[in-house]
């Protein structure tokens, strides 16, 4: 298996690469040394996926708090059901202690593997301000400075708005989570927003670089620029300065307010929307809302070398933990980014298509979308129409 | 018991997107207000209907509308008043005349309901004097 994965590496290395990607990226016998020069357009398609080793992957896997766990194991059951080349290491990352071991060791664990799929992990309210939540902490660690979510309307699931299509960027690592508050006297409590500037730039590169990639004719920067005006007003001053370098793209802002009014009226007038963190959260939110609920949407987390895949909104969904009920698009869409990511996009697009035809079945949609659905149910219906395509399975 | 009940603002913007009607009253820090009542007034039909209030200590109130301007259209007889007219019977409800600020209200909800004099932003094309004057006759019909 090792010669086999060597010789694919060194096809791939002759094989000419597309749009600078991979542009300094040695394939030696299946291990990836990469050159860090050069890094142009910090956008997710040029981290170069991590090494494979006999043609198989290794990604790390957190499951989480609440329904996280359960849905993980439906996506362990369908990829290895549809013989997809990963393991996962499974680390467990205990939300309620307040040491930071177990996060360090998933953290370690994903700088080595490079890629990670999670469940939500709990941020409890009564730990000490001090302790950052374990997610913050996971992103600012690893610099995952992009949030990228893609909210479409999905054919079967009946909304309000229909032909929503929007792509939310959002700034992952400052803002108004930095963390920073203090409380000099005693019920007056500050808190420290930050914004910098090579953040912003960053960020506002991804946006557009994603734009062109995808072919997106418009980005709209929210912000709030007129309350805020040194730090919300220096995230639009940089969306401006990176605009500027993309002549083919539109690009306009808005105030969060409005935005927020303009999303539950008309949706469709979005395309793709950069801004920063909280707003970003929010945003989220409310697009996640209106393409049908939380259950539905996957979101990726995007630095420079690594990459962490999980739902868009971040609910634990605790309530419903353990009971069969819970919605497991929005993950199985998650490893499927994860996938492509990886490059395995044949896999990506079947288990995709599945998850979509199952969408359209009213029957199986599960309680938080209306339906009386289990999520067994769901998952048995995608992994039999996965085998009805005549794919090589495993045994049901 | 709800499936996803919101227990921080984001969640709340997706709760008020999905079932806004199980929320009742919602406080909250500035920012989040901002956020969340433009969100809502989306939700019922605009800041051309919003009203609001602004109440500081010693029962000192300003009402308003929250909607812009509208230079292109002022003086033109084409506003609709409804978003002023909310806010005014909110100052009502403040200074304690219940049974005016609930005939007001009652007159313009009818009114609304009725989709005969609406102003072009509710898809009518009636003058604002006409669709006050529809408001008039039936505060005087209750009466």
């Amino acid at each position: 298996m090792a010669a086999h994965g060597a010789v694919l590496s060194l096809c791939r290395f002759i094989k000419p690469f597309g749009g600078g990607r991979l542009g300094n990226t040695v394939k030696v016998f299946g291990t990836t040394l990469t050159s860090h020069r050069n890094k142009s357009g910090l956008n997710g398609d040029n981290i170069p996926p991590p090494a494979k080793y006999g043609g198989r992957h290794t990604v790390t896997l957190i499951p989480g708090d609440g329904i996280g766990p359960e849905l993980l194991n439906h996506v362990r059951e369908v990829f290895r059901f549809s013989c997809v080349p990963v393991d996962f290491e499974v680390v467990h990352v205990n939300s309620a202690l307040e040491t930071d071991d177990d996060m360090n060791n998933a953290i370690t664990a994903i700088r080595r593997n490079g890629v990670a799929l999670k469940g939500n992990i709990e941020t409890k309210h009564t730990l000490p301000a001090s302790v950052k939540s374990r997610n913050n902490v996971l992103r600012t660690s690893l610099d995952l400075y992009a949030n990228v979510m893609h909210c479409q309307s999905l054919p079967g699931v009946q909304t309000r708005h229909k032909n929503i299509d929007i792509m939310i960027i959002r700034e992952n690592t400052e803002g108004e989570y930095s963390s920073l508050e203090h409380e000099s006297v005693s019920g007056v409590v500050e808190s420290l927003k930050i914004i910098t500037r090579n953040n912003s730039l960053r960020i506002a590169e991804y946006a557009f670089q994603l734009a062109r990639d995808k072919g997106r004719r418009r980005v709209t920067a929210v912000h709030k620029a007129n309350i805020m005006k040194l730090g919300d007003g220096l995230f639009l001053q940089c969306c401006k300065e990176v605009a500027s370098g993309y002549p083919d793209i539109t690009f306009d802002s808005m105030i969060v307010d409005n935005t927020t009014m303009q999303l539950v009226s008309k949706p469709q007038q979005f395309d793709v929307m950069v801004m920063p963190n909280l707003y970003g959260n929010v945003v989220s939110n409310v697009c996640a809302g209106l393409v049908g609920g939380p259950g539905l949407v996957p979101g990726a987390n995007y630095g420079r070398d690594y990459a962490v895949f999980e739902t868009a909104t971040r609910n634990t969904g605790k309530s419903i933990a353990g009971r069969n009920i819970a919605n497991p698009t929005a993950l199985l869409l998650a490893s499927c980014m994860m996938l492509d990511h990886l490059e395995l996009n044949d896999h990506a697009t079947s288990i995709r298509n599945a998850v979509l035809t199952t969408m359209n079945e009213t029957r199986l949609h599960t309680a938080d979308i209306g339906g009386q659905g289990t999520t067994l149910e769901v998952v048995q219906s995608i992994m039999r129409i996965i085998q009805s395509k005549g794919q090589l399975t495993s045994e049901f | 018991e709800s499936l996803s009940t919101p227990s921080n603002t984001p969640e709340t913007t997706r709760g008020m997107v999905q079932d806004p009607t199980q929320f009742d009253v919602l406080v909250m820090p500035n920012l989040y207000g901002d956020i969340l009542s433009d969100l809502c007034a989306g939700l019922i039909g605009g800041l051309g209907v919003t009203p609001s209030g602004n109440i500081g200590a010693n029962g000192v109130a300003i009402f308003e509308s929250v909607h812009g301007t509208a230079p292109d259209i002022a003086g033109l007889d084409l506003a609709n008043p409804t978003a002023l007219l909310l806010s005014g019977v909110m100052m009502l409800r403040h200074m304690g005349l219940h049974d005016h600020a609930h005939k007001i209200q009652k007159a313009c909800f009818d009114t609304i309901r009725e989709k005969k004099v609406l102003t072009k932003d509710l898809g009518g094309n009636s003058k604002c004097s006409e669709f006050t004057a529809d408001i008039c006759r039936r505060v005087q019909d209750l009466d």
